[in-house]
């Protein structure tokens, strides 16, 4: 990417230019300003749907995480056809966008229950829930697979040698060096499921982005109330990044190696 | 412990051959260890000779001949019966010394815990750093990491110790408190196969010395007669060679 100082610069002034010296009314931030009653009554319902993409968000990565351990460990099995699924698995659910994804689990999923005997709705909520966790396990598996890979060889044959079978080498020697070291890219697939939570507004979930939206279709002021929905998210993450530095820390800490 | 009292040999390795793809490490090897014998295997790299400890240990399997260590095949061992101490040492980076040495009893044993921490502190003792039982190995220096590592085969109370160059990634201040932790667990009467290209802990511990090159066994005999008389010219050229520098 080439970076073009001057070009930036010439933005960012002409913007702040144009925020300073707008005619009245081409600025309406009125609708979100908290000082005046209505502007209030407005922002509150706007972070309410803090709540909902805080519960899709954590439900699902956390499914996310177990799915994805899940699916990674066959990937270390000995036999060619246990560690087929583990391909499959990834392969075909990388390749489905998040969006087609969310439609055909809430749309047509229960469709598929309903023809197996299971009658179940699946409300916005958890259609959410197990679109976000089913698509970033694919890449939370990947995660697994390559930060056990990066566990030295040694580390397992000295726990053969101690009498440890392959699965308690696994949970007790593998995984948690693993873990450590995949802590970075789990997080960013944290805040990557935050992000793609905003999806979820398209099946009727009641968080963020469809508050923002419903508030916008009534006040017509889509530049206001956007600018705080992507703040909104930005809080968001920024606290998520900051946790994860201070577990890194911590973890850290105890290693010293 | 039964087959320790009838297997005649502690190992029989009988015309082992063993490949990588086309390239053969192992050619042909036929060895007898007994019971309480020192062994040392020394010869240039790639001459087959950590290959014969990770067999035995059953790090690697091979395509020809048998290995039977008391009278059974490796994978027909009890759990931690064949103790493997490694040139990197391999100690766990996430847990404590304790809990290295623990780890073991705990989870291949079923051992309780007050019983595996005494068992540790008791081999930590032995290899003279108890008071490093609460510290990560990244906190010690090289030779007491392999010490550590050498209680943690021990707590397992093995059959049979098998060494690969525990030495060759020591600064050399420290080879000397590591090769005495092995020396006395000779004294003590445990079989030993060490690959090692320390000649004066060969001399004065080894029942035996085995040369290796190019996968074979060249020749093998009491220390006393391998350093004065090598019969052949190649166990010659490398004892010329190590032991001048």
């Amino acid at each position: 990417m080439i970076i073009r100082p001057r070009l930036i610069l010439a933005i960012v002034s002409l913007s702040a230019l144009a925020a300073c010296s707008a005619p009245p009314g081409t600025w309406g931030w009125y609708v979100v300003d908290p000082s005046n009653p209505s502007g209030w009554t407005n922002v509150k319902f706007l972070l309410r749907g803090f709540s909902s993409t805080i519960q899709i968000s954590v439900l699902a990565a956390v499914a996310s995480i177990i799915i994805g351990l899940l699916v990674a460990l066959p990937a270390f099995a000995q036999s060619r056809w246990l560690r087929l699924p583990n391909r499959i698995y990834v392969e075909f659910i990388r390749a489905i966008p998040l969006l087609p994804m969310l439609f055909w689990v809430f749309y047509g999923l229960p469709v598929v229950l309903r023809s197996m005997g299971i009658s179940l709705n699946i409300d916005p909520f958890w259609g959410a829930v197990i679109t976000l966790a089913l698509s970033d396990s694919a890449f939370t598996a990947e995660i697994f697979r390559s930060g056990i890979q990066a566990v030295p060889r040694g580390q397992a044959e000295a726990a053969q040698t101690i009498g440890l079978s392959r699965a308690q080498a696994m949970r007790y020697v593998i995984l948690p060096q693993a873990v450590r070291r995949i802590l970075p890219p789990l997080a960013n697939q944290f805040i990557y499921i935050v992000k793609m939570s905003a999806f979820a507004s398209v099946i009727g979930m009641e968080e963020l982005t469809r508050r923002a939206n419903e508030l916008v279709v009534t006040e017509y002021r889509p530049l206001e109330i956007y600018t705080l929905l992507i703040l909104e998210y930005l809080v968001l993450v920024l606290i998520i990044s900051a946790g994860v530095r201070w577990l890194e820390r911590k973890m850290g800490a105890n290693e010293s190696r | 412990m039964t087959n320790t009292e009838h297997s005649k040999h502690a190992i029989t390795m009988d015309a082992v051959s063993k490949w990588y793809d086309d390239f053969q490490v192992l050619r042909d090897i036929s060895l007898t260890v007994d019971h309480g014998e020192k062994l040392v295997i020394c010869g240039p790299s790639g001459s087959g000779k950590s290959t014969i400890v990770r067999l035995l240990a059953g790090l690697e399997t091979h395509q020809k001949g048998t290995i039977r260590v008391y009278d059974q095949p490796v994978d027909a061992q009890g759990r931690g019966d064949i103790g493997m101490v490694f040139q990197q040492f391999n100690l766990f980076p996430h847990l404590s010394v304790l809990d290295n040495l623990t780890l073991g009893p705990m989870r291949a044993l079923g051992m309780p815990k007050p019983e595996a921490r005494d068992r540790a502190m008791a081999y930590l003792e032995r290899v003279r750093i108890p008071e490093q039982a609460d510290k990560r190995p990244g906190q010690l220096s090289g030779g007491q990491q392999q010490r550590v590592a050498i209680a943690r085969s021990l707590c397992m109370e093995p059959k049979l110790m098998l060494f690969d160059e525990p030495t060759s990634a020591l600064d050399p201040e420290m080879i000397a408190e590591v090769l005495e932790v092995m020396e006395d667990l000779a004294r003590d009467g445990m079989t030993m196969i060490c690959v090692t290209h320390e000649m004066g802990f060969a001399r004065r511990v080894a029942d035996r010395v085995a040369f290796m090159d190019n996968g074979e066994i060249v020749e093998i005999e009491p220390p006393e007669i391998a350093f004065t008389a090598p019969k052949s010219a190649r166990f010659a050229q490398f004892l010329d060679k190590i032991l001048k520098h």
